[in-house]
């Protein structure tokens, strides 16, 4: 590559034919470029864009076991449609991503504001709400597991203590999807406030100096000053937020295995199951599929729809 | 933070220095902003911290407190004895040594790997002209978008199929097959003044030597976050190496306590134990190099 780039100084200046020089010129910054996007390229297609044609294959397929891999055509789909356990855990999906994410995107957005004004050790608050962030899904799993115990877990016995009655968090659907989703929040809440923080930093003080002038309390300061101009922020973590919340799965995996019955089971531990578990890979297949389709239509819409879309161009 | 130069500040800072005009500035907002608000925010922001860090204590609790003790009828917030009972049973039971081994292993090459692919296609996408460049780049971006379980079951018989599943390469190659990193190095490049680039051009650099002795030491903060963000990924993966590994000896930490949980009547204050020992390294990681980490976003251009 250093052949490539290494550019004669003589042959741009004092090249007889300017065109056909700058025109190889044009040429040699091509094949640079895919020189350096290559080796990212490469990875790219072995292991997802590969996959992703294998995986539509294999959805038309049925696996038995051992034995040969047999054309069923649409069948997975069709098997999907009328599938109970499929449009509970797209549900759930769905409920789990309404439930997490706005309040991920609140959450994130007035603890940046909180953490950016004056306060004395804003560093150790700020470190505090961020460390979350670097726990991995299965250690918090295992973690809420504990807090969430049923039987004398901690959170139980905090209720009781406060004359509350116990909740079962283990046995009952809906406390078992609560206190999953009180664990994604907890995991990027951190994550989403240091992404505002940049973003409120860059915001300009003279125009809350404006506004203060102009009359403006401190409410209609942050709809009208903070909140249009951490746009940018918000798409990205909306578009970032949905996506984890699409694709949650350790911590549903370690704290009720999509437990109990079907009530936390989400698209992606109904995949796993299927496909690894269950081993009906072409069905496991199938709902991935589903899973990309929905993704990539949402994240569609959204960059369509998206007035503030201007950070990646 | 963008702050405006007032003649007062230069004053300050002429008469006191640089650190003391900050300080005397500091104070001049704490009192605009009036003290009792003060008082409230923190108590805000104390209580929220507490909250948010109690989960990470309790976990401290468990990890050394005697067997079963947190599941005892009655309310108590500490151990009535710190005991290291538990990582004795841990490092007893399983091979803690080994999968702390792997993660790391698997951490660094999947880490350097990345990084290097990353910023060198960010260069390239922000810097390069070539025909198809901004198609290629959505393609990538697209990517992100892809969960590795809509994809798994291909994977896993692409890995087995090139003949890598169940070893370090089949984690460590498809993890590396990663485009977030080159959005986050896009960014930073296309901030990068056009001018340093041309003077080393006219000096006869070509862009390798441009993207190594010019470009890399300006953008310590971006490799900084790309490194500590990769790391991080990579430690706390779970869905792949679980689908990608089956010996218990080749386990990475987060494995290792899915293992030590299914096991029949499972010890919550060993697999405490354990999952301290496995988020330490990132806690502490973190901690360090944390500054980096609200620089880097903020210069990236994610705002």
């Amino acid at each position: 590559m250093t052949v490539l780039t290494t550019r004669d100084r003589s042959d741009a200046s004092a090249s007889p034919r300017p065109r056909a020089a700058r025109r190889r010129a044009r040429l040699r910054e091509s094949l640079v470029g895919w020189g350096f996007a290559a080796p990212n390229l490469l990875l790219m297609s072995l292991f997802l864009f590969i996959p992703i044609v294998w995986a539509f294959i294999l959805s038309l397929q049925e696996t038995k076991g051992f034995g040969d891999p047999e054309w069923v055509g649409l069948d997975n789909y069709a098997t999907l449609v009328s599938d109970p356990v499929f449009w509970q855990s797209l549900l759930n999906t769905v409920v789990f991503t309404v439930a997490t994410v706005p309040l991920e995107l609140a959450g994130g957005l007035g603890l940046a504001v909180l953490l950016n004004s004056v306060l004395p050790a804003r560093g150790l608050f700020r470190t505090m709400i961020v460390l979350p962030m670097v726990i991995s899904g299965v250690a918090s799993g295992m973690i809420a597991v504990i807090l969430f115990y049923e039987s004398n877990g901690l959170v139980n016995k905090i209720l009781q203590a406060i004359g509350v009655d116990t909740i079962a968090w283990q046995s009952a659907g809906t406390p078992a999807m609560i206190s999953v989703i009180v664990v994604a929040i907890w995991l990027r809440l951190g994550f989403n406030m240091i992404i505002y923080l940049a973003g409120l930093q860059s915001i300009s003080p003279e125009l809350y100096e404006a506004a203060r002038i102009d009359g403006a309390s401190r409410w209609q300061q942050f709809r009208s000053v903070t909140v249009p101009l951490v746009g940018p922020s918000t798409f990205f973590l909306l578009i970032m937020n949905v996506i984890a919340s699409f694709q949650v799965f350790d911590l549903i995996f370690v704290m009720t295995g999509g437990g109990p019955g079907n009530a936390t089971s989400v698209l992606v531990t109904y995949a796993y199951r299927n496909g690894f578990q269950i081993r009906e890979q072409g069905y496991g297949a199938a709902i991935g599929i589903v899973i990309l389709l929905i993704t990539l239509v949402f994240t569609f819409i959204q960059w369509k729809t998206s007035r503030t879309r201007d950070l990646a161009e | 933070m963008a702050e405006t130069t007032t003649v007062v500040q230069i004053a300050d800072a002429a008469i006191l220095g640089e650190k003391g005009a900050a300080r005397v500035q500091r104070r001049r907002r704490w009192h605009a902003s009036g003290r009792k608000g003060v008082v409230w925010r923190t108590l805000i922001a104390a209580i929220v911290s507490i909250v948010v860090v109690f989960p990470l204590y309790w976990m401290i609790v468990v990890a050394f407190s005697p067997r079963g003790e947190v599941f005892l009828p009655g309310l108590r917030l500490w151990p009535s004895t710190l005991t290291l009972e538990n990582f004795a049973k841990v490092f007893e039971r399983v091979p803690v040594v080994a999968w702390l081994g792997n993660s790391v292993v698997i951490g660094v090459f999947v880490t350097v790997l990345t990084v290097i692919v990353n910023l060198l296609a960010g260069y390239a996408f922000a810097r390069l002209r070539f025909g198809g460049r901004n198609a290629v780049f959505i393609l990538a971006l697209a990517t992100m978008m892809i969960p590795v379980q809509a994809i798994m079951v291909a994977q896993f018989k692409l890995v087995s199929g090139l003949g890598i599943y169940g070893t370090y390469w089949g984690v460590i190659l498809p993890g590396a097959a990663a485009a977030f990193g080159i959005f986050l190095a896009r960014q930073f490049f296309i901030g990068i003044p056009d001018e340093i680039i041309e003077a080393a051009r006219i000096d006869g650099a070509g862009h390798l030597r441009i993207f190594v002795q010019v470009v890399l030491p300006l953008c310590k903060p971006l490799i900084a976050v790309l490194i500590l963000l990769t790391l991080m990924g990579s430690w706390n993966d779970f869905a792949w190496p679980l689908i990608a590994l089956k010996d218990n000896e080749l386990f990475t930490l987060p494995i290792g306590l899915l293992y030590l949980k299914n096991q029949t009547s499972p010890d919550y204050n060993a697999i405490m134990a354990l999952a301290l020992i496995s988020v330490l390294p990132m806690v502490l990681l973190f901690i360090f190099f944390q500054r980096y980490f609200v620089q880097g976003f903020a210069r990236s251009g994610i705002k």
